[in-house]
């Protein structure tokens, strides 16, 4: 018979696991090679090859055969014209999305979840996630096209007497527009962690309050708000480690030369002078430093999740 | 619960009811243009006739599709590419959860493989060195280099680690107390117990796959090869983009609007149509399969 473990706790000291019981652990060993080395592969050569942004990389020499060149490429990038402005782009879009993309979700959770008709809820949900599952070659060509001179955007407009704009040509319009289509892609689909948390609230909450008079608002303010306050402040901290990742498909297919001013972000940037311009050590280096100020915001944000919700990601 | 139906309370499911409406339409109406433009009359669609309802009805651009080679080699090799990340990545991902999630206790050497797959969420290498690295593995040009670099998505391993940990020690004591091995234990116990996280995983990795268009337009330099998003997007995006700084902005929107707009509109219905099929049924298991991490109570 297995005796539960608190009773084992109280009387006896936990025993020394005999042999059987023990786990033969070079099992685990073979079963997380084939994994390990594809992460490695892919994870971590690229890692090493991060060198590179201390070198004047030529191709035909490869990672580690490239002379050195200490900080030339840091250097060179402190003097470039418009390094700042790719970071101010980058965090400009990223953080009204992190902003929105907790707000909405919330709120549309709290709708959803005062739904009671369940075919109604339900179908709304797949509705909402729908978004989410298209590829953003699609979702960037169905908005510039609603947003285009002539299209249904500017029609709807002119009903109301405004005259055409050229959104995606305009360095006021773009960074909203980016904003707006990411957050209608994600928003639905970000409410199912909000919508998992209202169901570990438990009914006899709601019963009780409805006994002693409370109104569906009342429930609201304190018993549902309360108990989703721990997801939420999950939630706000670790987006915090997605500060410098506006999303880089979704703005090269959206972007253009006209709005580059407001719309090149850091990926896009480091994409164009390294694959396109060929400068790979300097775009390396500018690689690097957004990954290193990401990694500090993440680990910062993990920090802040276990401090405020108890959260351990492993 | 015991509710009275009072005026105050019909007004809020109405208001309710009615703004998740109008976010419902509010997502829709835009797919619903698209199928509308793609089953149009192309010059009704280039005249910006066309909003929710097709304009000269016509299977046309369909049909061209259908007939040209191009598209459907692409989609062929969009295929391929998620059948064999998704077959792949189906067995790594679950080779590497489940060791991953036995206690430090019985797996010592847990918290070192641990940071190493964790370390890459937090810190990556940046787009160039990714590419050189694929460079000089000598996958560029093959459908390897579309496979490979996902067969591990990270993410997946540790949505599917916390999954396994949530299921009760028990299982894998008893069933090693009965002599099991970990291979028997993680397939014939684990594995049927995990379904809605598999299938949140497996959609997960299949999504992104079919998706996914950037890969494909660095990593292969052949057009023959490409798959179906990185072919949808060099057709349609790219000659929109053509030559843009040379243009005034009246000419490049009219450009966006010019030629083919059915036609685009039937290669975005059939580059989506199959994810779209897909995820309505697997609704069920990714609402409760999505977790990552967990909270000590």
């Amino acid at each position: 018979m297995l005796l539960k473990p608190s009773a084992q706790r109280k009387t006896v000291r936990p025993i020394r696991r005999s042999a059987p019981l023990r786990p033969k652990t070079w099992s685990y060993h073979l079963m997380l090679f084939p994994g390990l080395l594809f992460i490695i592969a892919f994870a971590y050569l690229p890692m090493a090859g991060i060198t590179i942004a201390f070198k004047e990389y030529i191709p035909a020499l490869g990672f580690f055969k490239s002379p050195w060149v200490g900080l030339e490429n840091f250097k060179m990038m402190a003097v470039l014209p418009g390094i700042a402005q790719i970071f101010i782009n980058t965090v400009s879009i990223s953080s009204g999305e992190i902003v929105l993309l907790i707000v909405l979700p919330v709120i549309l959770a709290l709708l959803l979840n005062e739904v009671r008709q369940m075919w109604y809820k339900r179908t709304t949900q797949t509705i909402i996630y729908m978004p989410h599952f298209i590829s953003w070659v699609i979702l960037a060509g169905m908005v510039l096209d609603l947003f285009a001179l002539h299209g249904l955007v500017n029609q709807m407009l002119s009903v109301l007497g405004v005259k055409p704009i050229n959104f995606m040509a305009s360095n006021v319009w773009f960074r909203p527009i980016v904003v707006g289509s990411f957050v209608w892609t994600q928003m639905g689909f970000d409410t199912i962690v909000y919508l998992a948390a209202l169901t570990a609230i438990s009914p006899s909450l709601y019963e009780a309050s409805a006994l002693d008079g409370a109104t569906r608002w009342k429930q609201t303010v304190h018993i549902t708000i309360p108990g989703m306050t721990p997801t939420i402040v999950l939630l706000s901290a670790l987006s915090l480690g997605n500060l410098l990742n506006a999303n880089f498909e979704q703005v090269f297919l959206m972007y253009n030369p006209l709005v580059y001013p407001t719309g090149d972000i850091i990926q896009t940037w480091v994409y164009r002078t390294g694959l396109v311009n060929a400068d790979f050590s300097l775009a390396t280096a500018v690689g690097l430093l957004q990954s290193l100020v990401g990694f500090i915001l993440i680990v910062i944000s993990y920090r802040l999740a276990n401090r405020f919700a108890n959260y351990r990601i492993f | 619960m015991i509710r009275s139906k009072s005026l105050a309370t019909r007004i809020a499911d109405i208001l309710i009811i009615g703004s998740l409406l109008g976010l419902s339409l509010l997502t829709l109406a835009p797919i619903i243009h698209t199928v509308a433009q793609s089953l149009s009359n192309g010059a009704a669609a280039a005249a910006n006739e066309v909003i929710f309802w097709p304009i000269r009805f016509t299977w046309s651009s369909y049909t061209s599709l259908f007939n040209g080679g191009g598209f459907f080699r692409a989609f062929g090799i969009s295929v391929e590419r998620v059948v064999l990340n998704g077959v792949l990545g189906f067995f790594l991902t679950i080779l590497m959860a489940y060791p991953l999630s036995k206690n430090t206790r019985d797996f010592p050497a847990r918290r070192f493989y641990i940071w190493i797959v964790v370390f890459t969420m937090l810190f990556n290498g940046g787009l160039i060195p990714w590419y050189i690295t694929i460079a000089h593995l000598g996958l560029i040009n093959t459908i390897w280099a579309l496979v490979l670099p996902g067969a591990v998505p990270v993410f997946n391993v540790i949505l599917l680690m916390n999954y396994f940990r949530s299921l009760p020690k028990e299982l894998d004591e008893a069933a090693r107390l009965d002599g099991a091995s970990p291979w028997y234990i993680c397939w014939k116990i684990y594995v049927p117990l995990s379904l809605p996280a598999l299938a949140t995983v497996t959609l997960f990795a299949v999504v992104g796959q079919w998706n996914s268009f950037f890969d494909g337009f660095i990593l292969i330099n052949n057009p023959h090869n490409y798959p179906l998003m990185t072919f949808i997007e060099q057709l349609v995006v790219e000659t929109q983009a053509a030559n843009l700084s040379i243009l005034t902005p009246a000419q490049i929107a009219e450009l966006s609007r010019t030629s083919g707009a059915s036609l685009n509109a039937a290669k975005y219905m059939i580059g989506m149509i199959p994810m779209l099929a897909i995820y309505p049924f697997l609704q069920r298991y990714f609402i409760r399969g999505i977790r990552l991490g967990s909270t000590n109570e």
